[in-house]
């Protein structure tokens, strides 16, 4: 299992808007255990939330590297404000919008929402969410410590996803 | 934009940065010590003070960089003369008057109060 929490990039708009989707399955392993049935309580699965910050926070973090060809590591600094108002589970699918506030040497400031699709409307999303999400450009910021010169942040798997939704990694 | 109106969008920043409450935002609050401001903050207050305001602020323009990477700026745990006369030169809307009678480097941070930042925006916006 790989640490991707996106399945497809649908829109890209370089170094201002990036657009993500996340289709919530069965088939993940985590969605057994939250919840699984007890004390005669039917199971109970819903995408934890920290996963769907995750997801959104990918989301952002893709555009913020792709906005400098991936040469900064974008590392997750902050998250200054984030509301989720309901579940999400098996069979839905998430949809992540990601739009850069300001980009500079030294990181990034983001704001995404969260939606989901309406299981009846296709094309309709509810909006169920929004997080406010601060990226450092590691090597601007290391307060003198060295980290290693290869980019550890955007390994193969999000430029795959890049390329696999479409998008080219340059 | 005057002063008032300047201090009034710094404090709109400070309490959405640091999560506080409206009142804990005074001239003489210190970001760290009074406000809870961690290092990961000062770069969130630096984005959003360039997009409230249209500013360019380069790194270590409103808050110092690593000290401790300039040897002649730190010894012994102490910011050196040189170090805090570079400071001042860098940083003209600190007061640094009370750290310099105990320049902890590791109290350094605390210089930086509610008014250093509505001054420094205010140099800001009068060198255009």
């Amino acid at each position: 299992m790989r640490w991707m929490w996106i399945d497809r990039i649908t829109h890209l708009e370089p170094g201002r808007r990036l657009v993500a989707v996340k289709n919530v399955s069965m088939a993940e392993e985590h969605l057994h255990d939250h919840f699984p049935a007890r004390d005669g309580s039917p199971a109970f699965p819903v995408m934890p939330a920290s996963l769907i910050l995750e997801g959104v926070a990918q989301t952002a973090g893709i555009l913020v590297g792709h906005a400098r060809v991936f040469r900064e590591k974008v590392i997750l600094a902050k998250i200054g404000k984030a509301e989720l108002a309901r579940d999400a589970a098996p069979g839905d699918t998430l949809r992540y919008s990601a739009t850069i506030l300001h980009l500079d040497t030294q990181g990034a400031s983001t704001s995404t929402t969260i939606e989901i699709a309406s299981p009846t409307a296709p094309g309709v999303f509810e909006t169920i969410g929004a997080a406010d999400i601060v990226f450092s450009h590691a090597d601007h910021n290391t307060a003198g410590t060295t980290l290693p010169a290869f980019n550890f942040v955007f390994s193969d798997s999000f430029k795959t996803i890049l390329r696999t939704s479409g998008f080219g990694d340059e | 934009m005057t002063r008032d109106e300047i201090y009034a969008k710094v404090k709109e920043i400070l309490v959405d940065a640091l999560a506080v409450d409206d009142e804990d935002v005074t001239p003489q609050a210190r970001l760290t010590t009074d406000l809870g401001a961690e290092s990961i903050d000062f770069l969130d207050i630096v984005f959003k003070l360039q997009q409230a305001f249209g500013l360019n602020i380069a790194q270590g323009e409103l808050f110092p960089e690593n000290l401790s990477q300039h040897a002649n700026f730190v010894k012994d745990g102490k910011v050196t003369p040189e170090g805090i006369a570079t400071l001042k030169s860098r940083l003209p809307h600190v007061d640094f008057s009370g750290f310099e009678a105990d320049p902890q480097v590791k109290k350094v941070a605390e210089v930086f109060t509610v008014d250093a930042v509505v001054k420094f925006v205010e140099r800001k916006l009068a060198s255009g």
